[in-house]
Order: structure tokens, then sequence, then C-alpha cells
């Protein structure tokens, strides 16, 4: 049996890290589904150690300058800029 | 024209250069890769506006060659699916039976070439995304080995396990495109020079005289019985041929879903975050601070499998759960590179059915997500270790409905799973 009962609150804790609001109908319903497929990752618990293969190494290359977008076009889409930059809600 | 099975979120027709490998032929692309000037929605409401201002490099690619797109194709919201049922713009039937699904998560490019609407199609395969609804449509789909294609221009679910593949009905055409959309690209640094003047369609013979097919045992015993007959009489033609077929074990496997899923949606967490309706994506305009107007363009525009892997990926990555999902899972990755390799050192491919199941109906699997993670326990371990595979038609069912073989070849051995493939279709 699987030891990964979640309940709302953890649910609506894990919502608010990622910046996703739910409703309460959702909560209860991911409680149920979340705690399914988490017993079903726990048998992730049995993979043994493996001997992993060598770290990657960083490839480095000098830092250029060239053409990419221009301000205008990095805009486009956008729902509100204000004098050539991103427009947001303000942050606390 | 008609879109009678909804393949298409966006019809289009961008002409290519006059000459070139695919002029005159008709390609219609999943809406995850980027289209300059023309909407590339990833079958979501929180991109239905958005318009990529640059085109992807295969996109370019495949302009260069002469090719027409002739439309966007639908899929499940940023690839999050099996079935093409996610997508904000309405489920993709199934061009063999409209009653079924077309398979995902690039269903709509699938059911485009089944449904003879272009000649070719570009998907974009993270778990078996192309593989799936290759099989399911009854075309063949090809999901190339990390790195051999570029990904700029693909709006990223999970960076290390997609890759962009084709979609044709034919093992020789769906190679012809890869030909295309294959090789090094300064704009990718995770792409390779393998594949740089490739020639994959002259592989396409069906030789496969003196082959050795392994198939590993974990991966077909859990298939249907229909899928079984059909992949066993597959199995036959290639003894027929000259092959020789042997089992072989792959006890990671077994752990292949769990450990697809943890990192997919780990990564998926983190990569989705740019969604925030400030930079792109629908606003917004919400009442309160940052966080709170965040959240809720997020729990308006996205989808629920999309929230459900964006919740699960940040509770797997969050204090206290990183060791025992996320690592846990890198290490099962781990297990089953190295179990492909020591298969690879005795065997020339690999062969399992593409699906364990046939297409199942419109809406009937929509409700139970961990049986639809379940159906992709023979395309995800692909993806786990970077390798090549092809789905090719296998043969049909009883009612008729199509079965998908699946071969796997070692890292940048596009050519042998080509040419293996190539004596079914």
């Amino acid at each position: 049996m699987s030891d990964s009962t979640v309940d709302a609150d953890e649910v609506r804790h894990v919502a608010d890290l990622a910046r996703v609001a739910l409703d309460e109908d959702d909560v209860g319903r991911y409680a149920d589904q979340f705690a399914e497929i988490l017993g079903h990752f726990e048998t992730l618990e049995e993979v043994p150690d493996v001997e992993a293969e060598p770290d990657l190494v960083n490839v480095m290359r000098p830092d250029e300058v060239t053409e990419s977008l221009d301000q205008e076009a990095a805009l486009e889409n956008a729902p509100e800029t204000e004098d050539g930059f991103f427009k947001g809600p303000k942050v606390s | 024209m008609a879109d009678a099975h909804n393949a298409f979120v966006t019809r289009v027709e961008i002409e290519g250069a006059a000459e070139g490998p695919l002029s005159g032929a008709t390609v219609a692309v999943k809406d995850n890769i980027s289209t300059e000037g023309v909407r590339t929605t990833c079958g979501s409401e929180m991109l239905a506006d958005y318009v990529p201002p640059y085109d992807a490099t295969v996109v370019s690619r495949l302009t260069d060659a002469g090719a027409t797109i002739v439309g966007k194709t639908n899929m499940d919201e940023f690839g999050m699916g099996t079935t093409t049922e996610t997508s904000a713009f309405g489920a993709t039937a199934n061009p063999v039976d409209e009653e079924r699904v077309p398979g995902g998560s690039s269903g709509g490019s699938a059911a485009a070439v089944a449904a003879g609407e272009a000649d070719y199609a570009l998907g974009s395969d993270t778990g078996g995304s192309v593989r799936c609804p290759a099989a399911f449509c009854g075309v063949v789909g090809i999901k190339p080995t990390y790195g051999l294609v570029s990904r700029y221009g693909l709006v990223a679910y999970a960076n290390s396990l997609e890759q962009i593949g084709p979609l044709a009905p034919t093992v020789e055409g769906a190679a012809e495109l890869l030909d295309v959309i294959a090789g090094p690209d300064e704009h990718d640094a995770t792409t390779h020079n393998a594949g740089a003047s490739s020639d994959y369609a002259a592989a396409a013979t069906g030789d496969v005289d003196g082959l050795t097919i392994g198939v590993p045992t974990e991966l077909v015993e859990g298939a249907d019985d229909e899928v079984r007959r059909v992949f066993e009489g597959a199995l036959d033609a290639y003894r027929d041929a000259g092959a020789e077929v042997e089992d072989v074990s792959l006890p990671s496997v077994e752990y292949g879903v769990a450990a697809y899923y943890v990192i997919a949606m780990s990564e998926a967490s983190s990569n989705l975050a740019r969604f925030d309706g400030v930079r792109y994506g629908e606003s917004g305009g919400f009442e309160g601070n940052w966080n709170e107007s965040f959240a809720e363009t997020r729990a308006e525009n996205l989808g629920d499998e999309v929230k459900r892997r964006i919740l699960l990926g940040t509770y797997a990555l969050s204090a206290g759960y990183h060791d025992k999902y996320y690592e846990q899972a890198q290490e099962a990755r781990a297990w089953v590179r190295q179990d492909f390799g020591e298969a690879f050192a005795d065997v020339d491919v690999l062969a399992t059915p593409t699906m364990p199941v046939l297409p199942p109906k419109l809406g009937e699997s929509v409700d139970d997500p961990l049986q639809m993670y379940l159906m992709d326990a023979n395309t995800v371990p692909v993806n786990l270790a970077n390798l090549p595979a092809i789905s090719v038609p296998a043969g049909e069912s009883d009612e008729g409905l199509p079965v998908g073989l699946q071969l796997v070849g070692p890292k940048f051995g596009e050519e042998t799973i080509i040419d293996a493939a190539a004596l079914l279709g």
C-alpha cells in the first residue's frame, strides 16, 4: 500500500508554489488522482544504484554579439507594453 | 477545404522554394512548432493568439527544400496527452475509425497524413507523441536520436526528452523528410553532426537478411491479445526474410513510465512558468499583485491535464520530495540507458508493439490519468535512453484497426531501423 496519501492542504500548498489558482472541486479531485499517481511513482524506490556514465563537461565558446530579434518583435505578443518594456502587475 | 477530422488548428499555405527535394510536396506542421507570422497555439487557450516572430529551424528547412506548408495541426495541449483529446480546440478523430482517437500528442499530424490532407507531417515526440499516433492511424512515424534534429522554435515541454520527427504514409517518405530536417543547428546547442549529409531515404530497402532482432519480453507481455497476434505475425515476416529473432530482457523498463512522468512533469513545471500573461499568453488584466494575477491567468487558460502535470512536477521537485522522486527517476533513467546499451551489444535492433492497446474510443480514457500514462509503457523508455525508433504499420486487428510495430536502434542508428522497417512499409 502506498504511503502517499495526499491531502487537500498539500494540493493547495503545491498549487500555491506553482502559481495555479484552484477551486475547491479541483482540489478534491486532484488530491485523489495525485494519491494514485504518486503511488505508482513510488515504485522508483526499488530502482538499484546504477554506475552512472561520466559527467557531462561544459563546452565553451567565445561570447559574440550576433543578430537577434529586435525589441519591437520581442514585445509583439505581450498583452501590455510601455516605452519598449513589458508591463506587468505590481510585484507585491 | 473541410477538415472532417479536426486535424488542423489553423489552415495556411506557406509556399516553399521553387526547387528542392520536397518541391510539390505538402507538409502539415504540429502546432507547437513556430511559424513566423502564423499563430502557434500548442493546442492551448493560453497561446490562442500567439504569433511567433520567427520560424523554427525545421520549418525553414522544409520551405528551403521546396515543401508547401498546408497547416498547423491539432495536438494535446502542450503535447501532454496520448489521445489528442486535451486540445483546447476540440478532439481530433481517427480517419481509420472516426469514433476512435488518433493517438497523441501529434494526433492532428497523423490524421492529416492518414486522411491524405497532407503528403507528410511533422510531429514532436517527448514520450511517444509521434509513434503513438502513427501506430493508431496506420502511418509511419520516426522519433530521431536526441540531438539529430534541431529543437529551435519547438515550444518546450520536457527538453531533455523531446525530438521533432516525421510522419508519412511510407517508411521511405518519412526517411526523406528526416533527411531534410536532420543535421546540426547553431541555434540548438544539443544538435549533433550526425545527419549533416544523411541519405536515410536510400537506406529504406527492407533488406533484413542476417539482421538480429531482439524482443524485450517485458514490453510484449502487457499487450492486448489482438496486438500480440499482429505483432507475432510481423516477427514471422522478418524471420521469413532472413532475420534472426531472439528474446531479450530489459528489467529497467518496468520503471519507465514512472521515471518518464516524474522527469517530464518536473521539466514541464519549470518550462511552462513562462506563460505568465505578461510576455505572452492570455493576460491578465487581473486585479491583485503579480502572484495572484499570474495564478489566475494560468487557472483560466491552461487545461486540466496541463495543470495536473505542472502541479505534480512542482511536487516532485519540492523540498522533502526531490530525492524521493526526481533523483530516483534520474537513477532509473541511467539504468534504462545502460540496459539498452547492453542489449545492443547482442542485437541490431529491438522490436516491440508500438502501443500495447488498440486505439480507444473518443472519451473513453480521459478520466483516468494514470491509466492513460500506462499506455505509454513501450514508447517512453526510448526517450529516456535518447535512442531512435520508428513505428511502422504491422497489420490490422480483427475489426480492422491498425497495429504498429516499433523498431528501436542504437544511438544515431537511424539507417538500420529505417532499412528494417521498410520490409513492412
